[in-house]
């Protein structure tokens, strides 16, 4: 197994690598796209903004390298709440932006959706709030409670176009999609490295898938 | 829904003096690093972690010890104090903290504030006020560690850096600090009805009634405290019991 935490300028990458550690699991920090070549499961971080990531990812020629582990590789991925907003087709933060293109879906700011702007909830999402699983049987869960908190820091959410896509939701306004996934490929919105042991249990079950 | 936060604050503050060595890293993280373990094994909502001799000493934040505060930190990280640029946020946020705390570098270039919500998100830029009350009993923001008055309204300097890009306000009585005598509600409830994004109380809680008034009657969405939880027996864990049962949504673990 190699899992390996990408580097492309945007992320939390010592919080990551720190919580892997915590629950011993050998983890690298690459900052080259060949390396994913040999990597088992693949972690995409991201703290910042839409199009500067994408910048980042496509500059640094991670685009493809992704997409062939994913795709032929038979890699594991899991994008964590900016990283999981690079996985969808297009994101809308400071311009339309295209996205790594392996979920459909948008990334659209919560202010965009009708019934945040009528129930009056803040924006940004900061702070711990429930995540009501949908497909139960999904590996991703084991050992994490129906409706356990996690943390949550984020403006825009993930607008999945297939409901299939969509393991888990969240209230804020309306329940927005907090886990999703496709294949090989999840996505998590809040932060499992900052959400103490639920989040250490996630970890732990996407290293095992 | 989303959880009300308790949120312990540590702050740093003129180490050098309390050590009377020139050479001080190290020992400053003795101090802080443990209590940062303690939390973090009480799986507490979030810290704050303030350099507050930072701007005072004209340097800027200490990054390599943050990093060692976020190998042994699973919850949210803000870290404030010093920041003045761009280069300081990344710095800061490679580190592990998920959000940064902005105060006095904000009256000098509010644009700042912009700027690091463009490149990094307004979910993790904090502005952080603090305010006294002057002697016709209006509210005044300062700086430089509550030293510097700024002559602008708290509630008004809230707003502002909401347009600007801030995703949270971290107000904070300067007098109340540290006085274990209660919030100054009147000025959590200001900054509340200014903007629109959440708000975190903090300086002078006395007890865990405090963190009621200041949610259920001033509105504030998170509440921070560093003397309460440090020199009396309360703790988060028992304030966010008393918060449960008197209505407020928080955490459970």
């Amino acid at each position: 197994m190699s899992v390996d935490i990408i580097d492309y300028g945007m992320g939390n990458l010592g919080s990551i690598s720190s919580a892997l550690d915590h629950i011993g699991v050998a983890s690298k920090i690459v900052s080259s796209p060949e390396s994913l070549k040999t990597a088992t499961h693949i972690i995409l971080p991201g703290v910042g903004s839409f199009s500067k990531a994408m910048q980042n990812l496509s500059e640094g020629g991670w685009c493809d390298a992704i997409r062939n582990a994913v795709e032929h590789n038979n890699a594991s991925l899991l994008g964590i709440c900016l990283g999981m907003h690079l996985l969808s087709s297009t994101g809308t933060e400071h311009g339309e932006t295209t996205g790594l293109g392996l979920i459909e879906g948008n990334v659209v700011h919560f202010k965009t959706n009708a019934q945040v702007v009528e129930e009056g909830v803040l924006v940004p999402h900061v702070g711990w709030n429930e995540v009501a699983i949908q497909k139960k049987d999904d590996p991703i869960f084991q050992d994490i409670k129906e409706a356990t908190d996690f943390y949550f820091v984020h403006s825009y959410y993930f607008d999945a176009v297939n409901e299939d896509h969509v393991l888990a939701r969240t209230p804020h306004g309306f329940p927005f999609p907090s886990v999703i996934r496709n294949g090989k490929v999840w996505g998590a919105q809040f932060h499992p490295e900052k959400s103490g042991p639920a989040g250490f249990s996630l970890l732990k079950n996407f290293v095992g898938v | 829904m989303l959880k009300t936060r308790v949120i312990p604050t540590l702050l740093m503050k003129d180490m050098g003096l309390v050590k009377g060595v020139g050479f001080d890293g190290w020992r400053r993280v003795g101090t802080t690093l443990p209590a940062i373990k303690v939390y973090n094994r009480r799986q507490v909502d979030e810290m704050i972690v303030l350099d507050i001799a930072a701007t005072k000493d004209d340097r800027g934040p200490d990054v390599e010890e943050v990093k060692l505060f976020s190998t042994d930190c699973f919850v949210p990280l803000t870290v404030g104090g010093g920041i003045t640029n761009l280069d300081h946020i990344k710095g800061l946020l490679r580190a592990g903290a998920d959000k940064v705390a902005l105060n006095s570098i904000c009256y000098e270039n509010p644009d700042l504030v912009q700027q690091a919500a463009e490149v990094f998100g307004s979910q993790c830029i904090v502005a952080s006020i603090d305010a006294r009350k002057t002697s016709e009993g209006e509210y005044e923001c300062y700086s430089h560690c509550g030293s510097k008055a700024q002559g602008i309204n708290p509630a008004k300097w809230a707003k502002i850096l909401e347009e600007k890009g801030a995703g949270e306000i971290l107000i904070t009585s300067v007098e109340k600090d540290g006085l274990l005598e209660g919030y100054d509600l009147d000025l959590i409830a200001q900054v509340v009805e200014a903007v629109k994004i959440p708000v975190i109380a903090s300086g002078g809680a006395k007890d865990y009634e405090d963190f009621r008034l200041a949610i259920q009657e001033s509105g504030a969405q998170a509440v921070a405290a560093a003397s309460l939880f440090h020199f009396t027996e309360q703790t988060p864990l028992e304030a966010k019991n008393y918060l449960s049962k008197n209505g407020v949504k928080v955490r459970q673990i």
